[in-house]
């Protein structure tokens, strides 16, 4: 319970501190970039595997049924309500959120962050704040990115594999998978992508004791956002069908 | 100009400040002294907020800082400026960027002030054309003097040197005690306060020093008391040697 509590105190540090002044632009956009570009080929490279082996997969299914006209559409509605948002989270946990723990709890056991605090600066506002804020803005878009990329696998398999017109394709993926389905997707990874951000800043702002103390902080992070993410992921699904229903 | 009341802090069960007193005059160059684990760099800790006391006052200026919230420490801190014992550059920023961002934090100078006020410290602490360089590129000694140069930028009314010759061979030493007696010199407003195990640059160029032991202070003076020390404990640290009253942990 301590914990959590603790952990809740400095959620609400970070919101404190997300409203208030100086407006740190140089260090989001530094985040942005290093979120965001560096982490789009990655997104990209899985996002169409990812896509292709589940059109795979579930075209080899329909075929079964005679219905393989409806990979293309199976494949779009998982991608944006699950598959997008969840692997697409767990690259950059690993990507960006270990990085961003390594970095941070460098800075801590090397002093930086005590000179960050000497020099009347807040540790929460220079180094968490930033991190957050351009998580929560490259994330989504690069799930994005994720569903639109898987989604051109899937083409390419029904096309090449399972004879899919493709028209008859995007006819299937823009019936089954309606806009809601899609914010739907997007706003889970906006959830995700501030607590995977919070967590590893977290993490990386206890760490103490030398090498050993970044490599713990950072394993710590990857496995703790790990299992939030799925956390998280099953109470937004388990509401979402709650409402639905 | 800084005054510690009754102080105390443990840490888990050890006891590092046990109801210290003591008292730094404005404008000296005040060395703390000790054999390590005494709880120097603690304390220097304590005057900028850094920690807070289990009990016991610490007071800047009049000021109570274990009473202030976190904004009025903030301005609390900008009263002074600190050399890390590992420097504590910024390693993701070039030096001059290093030099500028307490500037850019802490005063409203225009760019361009910004600019000459780098190029001052530089000059100051004998670096002039390090500004691009990183601090992957320096040498210790010379990201001593560039996180000198850094505490120095937004001149500040208290300078604290944590344990500045710590590691380094005794010309490099030699040269950043040089450098502390001459920015002592420079600027005549700055309190100086070193924390070192250094006694020779103590005696040569404190104009006052204070020796913590068992969490208190063992003595405090200029350093004619220090050479002509009675206390066991003062005669035994400045003889280097194991044997006699001074605990080891």
């Amino acid at each position: 319970m301590g914990a959590v509590g603790s952990f809740a105190l400095y959620l609400r540090e970070i919101f404190r501190h997300m409203f208030r002044g100086p407006f740190r632009g140089r260090e989001i956009l530094q985040q942005l970039e290093i979120i965001g570009n560096e982490s789009a080929p990655i997104i990209l490279l899985t996002g169409f595997f990812t896509g292709a082996v589940f059109g795979l997969q579930i075209g080899g299914i329909f075929l079964i049924f005679r219905a393989e006209s409806l990979m293309g559409g199976a494949t779009a509605i998982a991608l944006a309500t699950e598959l997008a948002p969840l692997v697409a989270a767990f690259l950059l946990i690993g990507r960006v959120g270990a990085a961003m723990t390594a970095e941070i709890s460098t800075m801590v056991v090397q002093e930086q962050v005590l000179a960050l605090e000497a020099m009347g600066v807040h540790p929460i506002h220079y180094l968490v704040v930033p991190r957050v804020v351009a998580s929560m803005v490259m994330m989504p878009l690069l799930c994005g990115i994720f569903m639109a990329v898987g989604v051109f696998g899937a083409l390419l398999i029904g096309l090449f594999l399972y004879d899919v017109d493709q028209g008859v394709f995007f006819e299937r993926v823009t019936t089954m998978v309606v806009g809601h389905d899609i914010v739907a997707g997007l706003r889970k990874m906006l959830v995700f992508s501030f607590f995977i951000s919070a967590i590893c800043c977290r993490r990386g702002l206890s760490a103490s004791g030398g090498a050993k103390g970044v490599g713990l902080a950072t394993t710590t992070a990857v496995v703790t956002s790990l299992l939030m993410v799925l956390c998280i992921d099953f109470l937004i699904s388990y509401f979402q069908i709650r409402w639905i229903s | 100009m800084i005054r510690f009341s009754h102080v105390t802090k443990s840490f888990g069960s050890r006891a590092v400040l046990q109801n210290l007193d003591l008292e730094i005059h404005k404008g000296e160059l005040t060395f703390i002294i000790g054999k390590s684990g005494e709880g120097k760099s603690v304390t220097i800790k304590h005057m900028m907020g850094l920690l807070q006391p289990d009990s016991g006052q610490v007071y800047v200026e009049g000021v109570d800082v274990a009473k202030l919230g976190p904004n009025e420490l903030l301005q609390v801190r900008r009263k002074f400026g600190i050399l890390f014992q590992q420097a504590a550059l910024f390693d993701s920023m070039t030096v001059e960027e290093n030099i500028q961002f307490p500037l850019r934090e802490q005063t409203n100078f225009t760019p361009s002030q910004i600019e000459h006020r780098v190029e001052e410290v530089l000059r100051q602490v004998d670096m002039p054309h390090s500004n691009r360089k990183y601090p992957d590129a320096l040498s210790t000694g010379e990201k001593k003097r560039v996180g000198l140069a850094r505490a120095l930028a937004a001149k500040p009314q208290i300078l604290l040197y944590d344990e500045p010759t710590t590691g380094m061979d005794p010309l490099i030493s030699e040269m950043i005690d040089a450098l502390i007696v001459q920015v002592n010199q420079e600027e005549k407003e700055i309190t100086s306060i070193v924390i070192s195990h250094d006694l020779k640059a103590a005696l040569a160029t404190a104009d006052r020093i204070i020796m913590l032991y068992q969490g208190r202070v063992e003595l405090a003076g200029p350093p004619s008391v220090f050479r002509n020390a009675d206390s066991p404990v003062v005669r035994q640290f400045f003889s280097g040697k194991v044997d006699g009253p001074m605990e080891f942990l």
